[in-house]
């Protein structure tokens, strides 16, 4: 009983969260209170008021315009990211876990040393090869999300070959793709659900990271991490520049975590 | 031993691996350094000097030889933008970020490996959902925005430090640990958590075994059977994850470093990534994943003292 008002908590707190921030981005698609690039003199680093609800940084534009265009890009970003890595994760881990042999061994020892290798890092370096920008950051992070999505799906894809009916449909003499599009990947829909989840979470994490060192969404466009990174200059005499977008990252990690959670205690 | 052989060898093999592909993707980069290098200057006379001073126009395989060899000399080439050799470039910053991780680790073992204890322990009271939601929480603040917080609160209001002014080490020993703690602390708070959660996840899980309850049924006190039986199997997942930790640590300092404007390899990598200063990049890259290699190493080596039934 304890533990099922815990996971409600958790749903209801998640749905909540990621609500608030799905509003933020449809709002940032569709109109900002003010244009997030113009900047005033005037408004420099004046704080919170009722016009300007999260106050304006050093160049005298509006923060929250600029957090809602910010959220925006991170999610496109982590969303693109996680497709990546999802969609190639998915091909990589049912045929390796299907077919096994050989390849299987290969693939996961290359996966295995991906894996070793931290993901800022692995990162970084494509981003030196390549240069920053966009759609790099978005191409380094879907590399680097590849193995661990082609691991968790390999280990379903092995559970679900030996199940019996999968047994039962070969005998009725179904070809291996057929086995697999219809039999195998439908069923791995609830595992893909909260490792894609997790994958978001930690993709928005490392946009945030990324661009927090300035190696993402390139200026004069916002971009949350490249605005705390902005706003830490002035933390002396205007914190609260740095805390929005701060907070604002916050919630959505835990709003994504929270949902996750809840997902994965569903089955 | 036969164990710590293979163990040695497969670390040797993957270092290889990573040096070799380190090395050729940078090689692969459109654009010769000889050109960016003169700027403005480059005449085609200049270019093909330096080329050839630089060693660009011999093979690739024995360009690599050489680098590795180098590496054995503690000799990486010679950095492009500044006229320096990467060797002085990086050594003295080698030592600060191994300072900052080595502290952020000892903290994060420190203080997660009781408090998970703790939190096993009391796991049936109320102090359970308090623990949980604080975890979930700090889970969730990425740690160059706890750096921030940290700034502001011990920096800023506190005034216990003051952000930016980093003593190197060979200054004042003392100074720069003291300034190093509080970004250590930001890059172990996450780690913390987590450690917390699986640990206390584990010890819960390990309890419900059969194992445990005969133990009880021997007469045991519930403290005997939680040290001497519980925690001991609930550490083998643990000490897995630590090891992954490690190498989180290691790399997140990257992040860290600049949020506390500590001049780490971090900013050097950055600085150098930016300028395209590739020697200087292959180093970096090069020394963060031997760390991470070397880690793993000994965890895993760590691993079969405390778990005699784990031979891979």
């Amino acid at each position: 009983m304890e533990v099922n008002k815990n996971k409600r908590i958790k749903l209801i707190l998640g749905i909540t969260l990621t609500g608030i921030i799905f509003i933020m981005l449809l709002l940032g698609i569709i109109k900002t209170p003010y244009d997030p690039m113009e900047m005033s003199s005037e408004l420099k680093l004046t704080g919170a008021s009722f016009k300007h609800i999260m106050g304006c940084d050093q160049f005298g534009r509006d923060v929250f315009s600029r957090i809602l265009v910010g959220v925006k890009e991170t999610l496109i970003v982590a969303g693109a990211v996680v497709l990546i890595g999802s969609f190639f994760g998915t091909i990589l881990g049912t045929i390796t876990g299907y077919y096994g042999g050989i390849l299987d061994e290969i693939l996961m020892r290359i996966t295995d040393a991906v894996l070793a290798f931290p993901s800022i890092l692995l990162c970084l370096l494509i981003i030196s090869l390549l240069g920053g920008g966009r759609n790099t950051l978005i191409l380094a992070l879907g590399i680097a999300f590849i193995p661990s999505f082609a691991r968790i799906i390999r280990g379903e894809v092995l559970k679900i070959r030996s199940l019996d009916y999968i047994y039962s449909v070969k005998l009725f003499g179904a070809s291996d793709l057929r086995i697999i599009f219809i039999h195998i990947i439908p069923n791995l829909k609830k595992v893909l659900l909260s490792t894609v989840l997790i994958g978001f979470n930690n993709a928005v994490l490392a946009e945030a990271g990324m661009s927090y060192l300035g190696m993402g969404v390139q200026p004069p466009m916002p971009s949350l991490g490249r605005m705390l990174s902005e706003a830490q200059t002035y933390i002396f005499t205007n914190p609260s520049i740095a805390l929005f977008p701060g907070l604002i990252i916050v919630m959505m990690i835990l709003g994504f975590s929270l949902l996750a959670d809840a997902v994965s205690d569903l089955k | 031993m036969k164990y710590v052989i293979r163990k040695l060898v497969t670390m040797i093999i993957t270092l290889m691996a990573v040096s070799a592909l380190v090395f050729i993707s940078f090689q692969l980069i459109p654009g010769n350094p000889a050109i960016s290098r003169l700027g403005t200057e480059a005449t085609p006379e200049k270019i093909a000097r330096l080329t050839h001073e630089l060693g660009l126009d011999r093979p690739l395989l024995t360009r690599y030889f050489e680098w590795i060899k180098g590496i054995f000399r503690w000799d990486f080439g010679m950095s492009y933008s500044y006229n320096q050799s990467v060797t002085s470039l990086i050594s003295d910053k080698l030592v600060i970020t191994l300072m900052l991780s080595f502290i952020a680790i000892l903290i994060t073992v420190l203080v997660s490996f009781p408090l998970g204890i703790y939190a096993a322990r009391k796991s049936d009271t109320k102090l359970d959902v308090v623990i949980n939601s604080l975890n979930q929480f700090i889970m969730a603040v990425p740690s160059f925005f706890s750096g921030i917080l940290i700034t502001l609160i011990f920096g800023v209001i506190l005034r216990i430090f003051t952000p930016g002014a980093f003593v190197s080490y060979k200054i004042n020993m003392f100074k720069c640990i003291s300034y190093l703690i509080f970004p250590a602390i930001a890059i172990a708070l996450p780690k913390i958590s987590m450690v917390v959660k699986l640990l206390k996840d584990t010890c819960l899980q390990e309890a419900k075994k059969d194992y445990v309850r005969t133990a009880y049924s021997r007469g045991n006190r519930t403290k005997a059977v939680f040290y001497k039986h519980v925690l001991k199997n609930a550490m083998v997942p643990v000490i897995t994850f630590l090891s992954m930790t490690f190498a989180d640590i290691i790399a997140g300092s990257i992040i860290v470093e600049q949020v506390f404007s500590v001049p780490g390899l971090g900013r050097l990598l950055l600085t150098s990534i930016s300028g395209r200063d590739y020697p200087v990049c292959e180093a970096i890259i090069l020394f963060l994943a031997f760390f991470v290699v070397f880690s793993n190493l000994l965890v895993d080596l760590f691993y079969r003292v405390l778990d005699p039934r784990i031979r891979v």
